[in-house]
């Protein structure tokens, strides 16, 4: 079994199967796109899944990633929304340059407000995030002739996209760009945390000391993909205001800072997944117990979310992956 | 000779204690060099001190005559500064394979890469695979880290180091803790450390520090003590009154 001596092409061969497309994740994706033609009732719901999954994947890219966590994510939400809203309102409608727009825009934020994340303990970055997120959203409310202030952005017109795919009340055009702008962000993420950078990213996650003790530029990989976070929140953020034709204050609120958190740690920190999967549980719950018990629906998430932190998700895992197993003869790894 | 690392005044105050204490210190090229003393006598000061955990209330710290007093931790690492900790600080979710990858890529030049797959350059796979057999961890570069026995990490830990290609390594207590039947192969590991490689091992156990070094310093009370060649130290009647308790001859 365990040779005395190791090869480059073992190492090779570990790392790139560690790089490669697993089953499991090849049948996720294959459910996401069967659910959207399976599904036609449903389109707008799936939408609004696409992007609060991406909102959670950028946020995993920084508390899954890098260890940083953040109660202030919906700053670049927020100001995505807002730059793919004021896009369409005065320059024009075209969805994919208001989509670059709400990304740069974010991401500069992203890149100015990183350099106060870099160092300080959890409470502090929870409290500079939180700060970021009600700076941001008391700008929008002040600042009127630009954001409409409480009354929301009016009058966006989003034009069809590449000219051609027009958004219905239906939701067909939203739900296929969502999902595609998803898909789009998610590839980018995951050969980002597959690359040597990524690598680096879960050193600095995992012991900081450590990583800056083998000459890892802490501070430059932080800044980096905090930016590129930034990016994708933004993109979130462009594709709710696109899709509704509407961006209002809420996109700054608190709760949309914590749920997102919350999406995140349902399905768990890390992997990239988690937020896709954590934005489907809550979507499809909230969906299911506030048609049972309007008003209530939030006891049932918080539920979960004290016996997945109770109980631990390792230890979910770990039972579930030991009756997979023991499921499969000869199948122990 | 420029000395391979060189401390002048160094001086480290908590509050009104000087933890370090005007400590003037040379490391020479190729040197195997021990520094001991007693407990509570500031060694782990003055290695974090040396390596830019903490910055010295005054005095000077060069490395290959240049000064890096106020650099921090990783620009040190990438002049060629490198330590193992005392105890591990490893990442352990990782496998050594990627820690130890991850210390080349950097070296390289590679590990801001974010649009290649970690193991795609080959030049990095095969400095990696050495690396893993040169510190007998040839059989667990797939494991866990954290799960990998207790001698195994330590080699890892000087794996690590010695993948930044040090010119200067500090050892801080590579053997503490290490139980009898994994510690020989990692003091033959430390033993075969390239000379090029100028060594200062900060240590508790006499029978390692004699056998590997070649000059001792002696820190006591935050400030250098005695030096000299390991005959001098142990013959040194000061010394074994403060440290060796006097009941080793020479």
């Amino acid at each position: 079994m365990s040779a005395a001596t190791y090869e480059t092409a073992q190492a090779r061969a570990w790392l790139a199967r560690r790089a490669g497309w697993s089953a499991p994740e090849i049948a996720f994706w294959a459910m996401v796109a069967a659910s959207a033609f399976a599904l036609p009732g449903s389109r707008l719901l799936i939408a609004e899944i696409a992007i609060l999954g991406l909102f959670a994947l950028s946020l995993d890219l920084v508390l899954g990633y890098v260890g940083i966590v953040s109660l202030g994510h919906a700053a670049f939400f927020g100001v995505g929304a807002y730059g793919a809203g004021l896009m369409a309102k005065h320059v024009g409608g075209d969805p994919l340059l208001g989509l670059a727009v709400a990304m740069l825009a974010a991401a500069a934020l992203g890149f100015a407000t990183s350099f106060l994340v870099l160092r300080g303990a959890d409470l502090t970055r929870l409290m500079v995030t939180l700060g970021v997120a009600m700076l941001m959203g008391e700008i929008a409310n002040q600042w009127t002739s630009v954001t409409g202030g409480a009354d929301g952005l009016q009058g966006v017109v989003v034009a069809p996209i590449l000219g051609v795919f027009e958004f219905d009340l239906f939701g067909r055009t939203a739900q296929a760009y969502a999902l595609i702008v998803l898909f789009l962000c998610f590839l980018v993420a995951r050969r980002i945390v597959r690359s040597p950078y990524g690598l680096s990213l879960r050193a600095i996650r995992d012991n900081r000391l450590r990583a800056a003790a083998i000459g890892i530029h802490v501070n430059r990989r932080i800044v980096g993909i905090y930016t590129l976070a930034a990016a994708f929140a933004g993109a979130a953020g462009a594709l709710a205001a696109q899709t509704t034709a509407f961006v209002s204050l809420d996109v700054f609120d608190f709760t949309r800072s914590a749920d997102v958190l919350l999406v995140l740690v349902i399905g768990g920190a890390g992997y990239l997944y988690g937020g896709l999967i954590g934005a489907i549980v809550f979507k499809v719950a909230a969906d299911l117990l506030s048609a049972q018990t309007p008003q209530y629906w939030h006891f049932w998430i918080g539920l979960l979310l004290v016996c997945l932190v109770l109980v631990g998700r390792d230890r979910i895992r770990t039972t579930a992956a030991r009756l997979v197993a023991q499921a499969r003869p000869g199948g122990a790894a | 000779m420029t000395p391979a690392l060189e401390t002048i005044g160094l001086v480290k105050r908590f509050g009104g204690l000087a933890a370090t204490n005007e400590v003037s210190f040379r490391l020479a090229p190729g040197a195997r060099h021990a520094l001991i003393g007693p407990n509570g006598a500031g060694k782990t000061t003055f290695v974090n001190l040396l390596t830019g955990v903490l910055a010295p209330s005054a005095g000077a710290i060069r490395l290959d005559g240049r000064d890096v007093t106020r650099l921090g931790v990783d620009a040190r690492v990438r002049l060629g500064l490198s330590r193992t900790f005392q105890i591990n600080q490893l990442f352990a979710d990782l496998t050594p394979l990627e820690t130890i990858g991850l210390a080349v890529s950097e070296r390289l030049g590679h590990g801001g890469d974010f649009w290649r797959v970690a193991g795609a350059n080959d030049a990095v796979l095969d400095e990696i695979v050495e690396i893993g057999a040169r510190f007998g961890l040839a059989d667990a570069m797939e494991a866990r880290v954290g799960g990998l026995p207790y001698g195994k990490q330590r080699q890892l830990e000087i794996a690590v180091a010695f993948a930044t290609r040090p010119r200067v390594l500090l050892l801080d207590e590579p053997a503490a803790g290490v139980p009898e039947r994994e510690r020989r192969a990692l003091l033959a590991s430390i033993a075969d450390l390239p000379r090029e490689t100028s060594v200062l091992l900060i240590e508790h156990d006499m029978d390692v520090v004699f056998a590997f070094a070649e000059r001792i310093s002696v820190l006591v009370d935050g400030a250098l003590f005695a030096e000299g060649t390991p005959e001098e130290i142990a013959r040194d009647r000061r010394v074994r009154q403060v440290y060796l308790g006097g009941a080793r001859d020479g």
